[in-house]
């Protein structure tokens, strides 16, 4: 079973990859969108990613007000 | 006479080697307004005498960003907003009926229809990938029907066609949810016949329309006749009620907020 933290880590890997950032530029509890450069198109490029990666079903509209690595991290580890 | 290749700016095709190949270009994210509509009822019009040359369609998109994003809301609304109500409404519904003859068409064309899809596949996109016989999906590829966000139904002969392919509970899930899914979950639903990496989707319906080409064709357009309705009465009582919808206050109001979002999260429900 995943943890928390070891859930965020995979979380921000996958999406400096993604989106080729500097992994070392994306913390934890800064905006997604403003970190990554990216709308909300995108962001579902991203909710695809984790879901193929973690192999779960997230429905978009938790995302809802979510803008934080953390809370994403959170959302996802709630599916596990 | 069959039109064997057209370059248009929303869409161009090609006849190479008994293959159709529709490519969607229309940027950002080819949504279907009035030259999308125009272009596709040229392809429509040219469809009688390709189907003579043709035994499979391809409909893919080259834009990044995926399949179709669905309807040009931005044009639906601009253009609503600057007319008279009736005549507004009047607009809306001559739009509907000219999609629904255009992607009818298609639905019962002889040929065996393939949607390769990637990216965003939302609302007159997924429309336009029902009226397939079959959908091949690369893994990043993401289904919706957000119409209910906008206070409306999908208008493009989206239930009808969702109803003749999936279960009633899934097809509630998707329309009274709005959310979006993946390809896996399509493929789980018996939604998507193939899912395959990322950007692989058209490598995969040309590979698939090949093998089709073994077939006799005439015993092909017999059983795509018997196993694919089209559901005539549905599809017009769909357009009647997309009509009554759109004249609420709310949809202008859902329109509006689309339209002029600064918010990063627009496609988000």
């Amino acid at each position: 079973m995943e943890t928390a933290e070891r859930t965020l880590e995979e979380i921000l890997a996958l999406a400096a990859a993604h989106f080729k950032v500097p992994r070392e530029k994306l913390s934890p509890d800064e905006d997604f969108f403003k970190a990554l450069g990216i709308d909300s198109l995108q962001t579902l490029d991203l909710l695809t990613k984790l879901e193929n990666h973690f192999r779960v079903e997230l429905p978009d509209y938790e995302l809802q007000g979510v803008t934080d690595f953390r809370t994403l991290a959170a959302k996802i580890q709630a599916r596990l | 006479m069959g039109v064997k290749q057209f370059k248009g700016e929303a869409l161009s095709w090609e006849v190479q080697g008994g293959i159709v190949e529709l490519a969607l270009h229309r940027q950002p994210c080819n949504e279907l307004g009035s030259l999308s509509l125009l272009e596709l009822e040229t392809f429509a019009s040219a469809l009688d005498g390709i189907e003579k040359e043709a035994h499979a369609l391809v409909i893919y998109s080259t834009m990044k960003s995926g399949f179709c994003a669905g309807a040009d809301l931005r044009e639906l609304y601009e253009r609503s907003q600057a007319m008279e109500k009736s005549d507004a409404a009047r607009g809306v519904r001559d739009f509907l009926e000219r999609i629904h003859r255009v992607l009818n068409r298609i639905d019962a064309a002889p040929l065996t229809t393939i949607a390769a899809v990637h990216g965003v596949t939302f609302g007159g996109g997924f429309e336009l990938a029902l009226v397939c016989d079959l959908i091949i999906a690369d893994k990043m590829a993401r289904f919706c029907f957000p119409e209910l966000r906008l206070g409306l139904i999908p208008g493009f002969g989206g239930i009808p066609r969702l109803k003749r392919d999936l279960g009633n509970a899934v097809v509630r899930d998707l329309l009274l949810t709005g959310r979006s899914f993946n390809a896996t979950k399509a493929q789980q639903i018996g939604l998507v016949s193939q899912v395959v990496a990322e950007g692989e989707a058209l490598r995969a319906a040309r590979a698939t329309a090949a093998q089709i080409g073994k077939f006799d064709r005439q015993t092909a357009r017999t059983a795509k006749q018997f196993i694919k309705p089209i559901p005539q009465d549905e599809l017009r009582r769909e357009i009647d009620i997309f009509c009554e919808l759109f004249s609420r206050p709310a949809v202008q109001a859902g329109l509006k907020k689309f339209v002029e979002s600064t918010d990063a999260q627009p496609y988000l429900p």
